[in-house]
């Protein structure tokens, strides 16, 4: 009997491990060996420590700093989120999920219409102002890393912190208050422990992001700034130092697993049951002065924070903005359809035109079956780790380092491995979900994970007893608790399909590129008709984005964590 | 929550639909040869002049887009050294700069095009005929023609000119490290001043405040005031045919460009973009043909329109737009191939300590 569960864990890890480790470790291990292959390698002097240590180090830095102002604007929005009833909470909650799901092309553009030289910002200040100049030069500079960062990123902290926040038994720091306690002195004694796991993992997970960010960096950092990912697409793509580019990925994934360990050892929170809330909901509405005030200024600038730079991409994308050209003189600003009614003209002829409806139904398409393969996958290792098996501790690692894994690095290994049909179909680019559903995976897992070990085995049990075979078991009493969980975490892979870039622009086939891949196009056309069309698409994005994060609101279960 | 399982199952049977439809589309009757074109990012042909070669040669081409050149390349001379076949017939898209690590590497087969004959001797720099030449364009300086007007500044005739300190933090160039507008202007430099004095005058530049970027869209849309963008630099370093495209795209009809660009001797970088067959090609045959389609009039005439540069044929006639709108540089700039090929790393190092530290 005890060996049961060991045995099916296996078979379950099966499938799972076979798929990673032909499509994941297979082109990683390929690459590896081109690179470090005697035809490049003249010892240990093909680099300088500098090329390594000046990348590594501003990782760090820029990380850090990022994880920290994460931190400082999400720990008062998981108290807001955990504790307090206000008008537009759920509305609020859904969009702070929209940041973590959209592609960093949107997020730069976005990002550009509101800080950059001609954004709203600038605009408004020179109209005010009277100034001929933009007088905030925010883009390519370390601030605006670092508010994209918080931008992706805070999201993630408000989703795990508030949820074990509302879960605490309220009773613990009344009890503390009652002793004599400051208010302070209760925070920081009682539910600061308590809640330093969820914490920690939070912060661990933001800052595995930020350190492998590079669509931020390349795009809103400027030339000056270059992070470990960022220098592998340098070395690699650009320079064609190929043993530096291995040599940075080694670093980069070996921090990434360091990071994961780390983050799995927290991850499950253990307190006993008293420091759970009895009650279902912890939500009261602001009472006193204080709370009012401070709920009022957290609803704004979270909406500062998540909303307006996507609202001053939407209306960007439908203004104009003439230029200060010679034959007008003045600035022209008027409203406009014209990028969206754009969109639809193949101008030139070009055999690469792509009609929006179609690069929306390819990236559909992709995303569709994308989550099919994340899905699936996903359940299989969700129920091999809910097993009681030793060696999960070890194979759980294995399935979160696609997280950490350099997108350029993993590209290349799939250009060499998958450079042939079936995988190199023109008609269907089956690497491009494959892809995608490798990045989902650790997502879908996390998610489905605490809904099957929630399930109580007495209750299996019982239906086994009165009779049920193990099929009737699965569907009658597993799928009724797990499905939700597996419909949020699909979603959630769907959106992570839709915005997926890197990878993507490696392996996407030209005749039928996704939306971010077609938004990329157009931006890199000179003529202000291509950046309107840009913004346009980027818009139609988030419009799916949008629709795909409301969806993941309404199937998700009150007080559920969502990684 | 059944209404919301309900939903979702539409919703993913919808999505298969999509699938199943697409699944089914171009089926070509008389099993044509497919041919499989490498390529950049930038390609583009018209659907007319694409299909008319392919009904005629009974060829279904087939294009995979490797990222910008270098990436392109780096992509084929990876996969050689992997030793794995090649994924690809014909490249397309090599230009000078990159045209003796091409070589070097040995990845194109010779090909004695019979339409040759009919393009100048100074596009053809392998005279192997392994690269051929297809189309031309000069990276120059664009500059906004309203800005320098409504401040009174004259226009900059010389690269020298630009360390003036009247043109203070009024340019935006991109890192040559990770951009190939950017490789081109440092090359460019290096043409001009020697190497023993170009890296003198970017620190010249450097005082004067020349802004950098990583790459064009960023220094064009976000810098660049003559853009959509309306940034702060009046002058942004980009493409001869640029304010062609600013005219063809305009958001309303203009009369004239709003940029052009800055011709002086010396000032611009000619880029010339080969296309050769990939060695070990199944295909010779069909590869043969389409690089002569690549020399043919009709495809000559569709490059302007299609990637904004000029084709090497000289009697390829040229759109109205690009001959009102373009200027042709004086004298662009032009180095050696072998010499850009080893010393390329060496000059891109240099301009990185100098410029970003």
């Amino acid at each position: 009997m005890t060996k049961r569960p060991a045995l099916l864990a296996l078979a379950l890890w099966l499938i799972p491990l076979a798929f990673l480790a032909y499509f994941f470790y297979q082109p990683l291990i390929a690459i590896f060996r081109v690179v470090f292959s005697e035809r490049f390698s003249q010892g240990w002097e093909f680099f300088e420590w500098s090329q390594v240590s000046r990348p590594l180090s501003f990782t760090f830095f820029q990380a850090t700093l990022s994880t920290l102002l994460t931190l400082l604007v999400g720990l008062p929005a998981a108290w807001l989120f955990a504790k307090f009833d206000f008008p537009g909470r759920k509305g609020l909650r859904s969009i702070s999920l929209l940041p973590f799901i959209l592609p960093t092309v949107v997020v730069a553009a976005a990002f550009n219409t509101l800080i950059g030289p001609q954004g709203w910002i600038n605009q408004a200040l020179m109209a005010l102002f009277n100034l001929s100049a933009p007088p905030l030069k925010l883009l390519n500079s370390l601030p605006a890393i670092l508010m994209a960062h918080v931008f992706y990123n805070t999201s993630i902290i408000i989703r795990i912190v508030s949820s074990s926040w509302s879960r605490l038994n309220p009773r613990l720091e009344q009890a503390a208050r009652l002793l004599g306690a400051t208010p302070w002195q209760a925070f920081t004694k009682v539910t600061l422990p308590l809640l330093a796991p969820s914490l920690l993992s939070a912060s661990l997970l933001v800052f595995l992001f930020d350190f492998t960010s590079f669509g931020v960096v390349l795009m809103l950092g400027g030339p000056q700034f270059s992070t470990i990912e960022v220098e592998i697409y340098n070395q690699a793509m650009n320079r064609f130092n190929l043993p530096v580019a291995g040599l940075l990925s080694v670093i980069q994934l070996g921090i990434t697993l360091l990071v994961t360990l780390l983050q799995n050892r927290v991850n499950t929170p253990r307190y006993g049951k008293a420091a759970l809330n009895p009650e279902r909901s912890a939500l009261r509405r602001p009472a006193k002065r204080w709370q009012k005030i401070f709920v009022l200024f957290m609803v704004i600038c979270l909406i500062l924070l998540f909303a307006v730079p996507v609202v001053s991409l939407i209306t960007r994308s439908f203004v104009t903005l003439e230029a200060d050209r010679g034959q007008r003189g003045e600035v022209a600003v008027g409203l406009t359809l014209r990028y969206y009614r754009e969109l639809f003209q193949n101008r030139s002829g070009s055999i690469f035109y792509v009609p929006p409806i179609q690069a929306i139904r390819n990236s559909l398409l992709y995303a569709g079956v994308a989550i099919l393969i994340a899905g699936l996958l996903g359940l299989l290792t969700a129920y091999a780790l809910a097993q009681r098996a030793r060696f999960n501790k070890f194979l759980e690692p294995l399935f979160m380092l696609p997280l950490g894994a350099s997108a350029v690095t993993l590209g290349l290994g799939f250009l060499l491995i998958f450079n042939r049909p079936p995988w190199a179909n023109s008609r269907f680019p089956l690497m491009i979900p494959i892809a995608h559903s490798l990045i989902a995976l650790p997502f879908v897992v996390r998610t489905i994970l605490p809904a099957i070990r929630s399930i109580p085995e007495s209750l299996r049990e019982a239906s086994r007893t009165l009779g049920a075979n193990p099929l009737q078991v699965l569907l009658k009493v597993d799928l009724p608790i797990v499905l939700r969980s597996l419909l949020v975490s699909l979603v959630f892979a769907f959106t992570i399909s839709l915005g997926e870039f890197g990878a993507t622009s490696f392996l996407s086939n030209p005749h039928a590129p996704t939306i971010p891949v077609a938004i990329y196009r157009y931006i890199s056309q000179p003529g202000a008709l291509n950046y309107g069309q840009a913004l346009a698409m980027s818009s139609l994005l988030l419009l799916v984005c949008g629709l795909g994060s409301i969806l993941i609101e309404k199937i998700r279960l009150p007080g559920e964590e969502l990684f | 929550m059944s209404r919301k399982i309900l939903v979702f199952t539409l919703f993913v049977s919808l999505l298969l639909a999509a699938c199943t439809t697409t699944a089914s589309t171009t089926d070509l009757p008389g099993e044509p040869t497919t041919l499989t074109v490498m390529t950049h990012d930038s390609f583009s042909v018209s659907q007319e002049v694409l299909s008319a070669f392919e009904t005629a040669n009974n060829i279904k081409v087939n294009f995979v887009k490797g990222g910008d050149t270098g990436a392109t390349l780096n992509r084929l001379i990876l996969e050689s050294l992997s030793g794995s076949t090649p994924g690809a017939d014909v490249f397309f898209g090599l230009d000078n700069t990159f045209l003796s690590r091409a070589l070097d590497q040995d990845l194109l087969e010779p090909y004695n095009a019979p339409q040759l004959a009919q393009i100048p001797a100074e596009f053809k720099l392998d005279p192997e005929n392994r690269a051929l030449p297809v189309d031309y364009g000069d990276v120059c300086i664009n500059y906004d023609k309203a800005w320098f007007k409504q401040n009174d500044l004259p226009i900059p005739t010389s690269l020298a000119d630009l360390t003036d300190p009247q043109y203070a933090n009024l340019l935006v160039v991109e890192n040559p490290a990770t951009s190939s507008p950017g490789l081109a202007f440092m090359l460019a430099t290096i043409a001009e001043f020697g190497e023993d004095g170009w890296l003198d005058w970017w620190q010249a530049m450097k005082t004067n405040g020349v802004q950098i970027t990583s790459d064009w869209e960023t220094a064009y849309y976000t810098n660049f005031s003559g853009s959509s963008g309306r940034g702060a630099q009046p002058m942004v370093v980009s493409y001869a045919s640029s304010p062609a495209a600013e005219f063809i795209y305009a958001e309303t009809e203009l009369s004239e460009s709003p940029t052009a660009s800055l011709t002086g001797a010396g000032m611009c970088w000619r880029q010339i973009e080969f296309a050769g067959i990939l060695k070990g090609t199944q295909n010779r045959a069909a590869a043969e043909k389409f690089i002569d389609f690549l020399l043919s009039q009709p495809f000559q005439e569709d490059v302007p329109m299609q990637m904004f540069v000029f084709p090497v044929l000289p009697e390829a006639v040229i759109p109205e737009a690009f001959q009102k709108t373009v200027e042709s540089p004086e004298q662009p700039a032009s180095l050696p191939p072998e010499l850009i090929a080893s010393k390329r790393d060496a000059w891109i190092n240099a301009w990185t300590n100098l410029m970003l530290n």
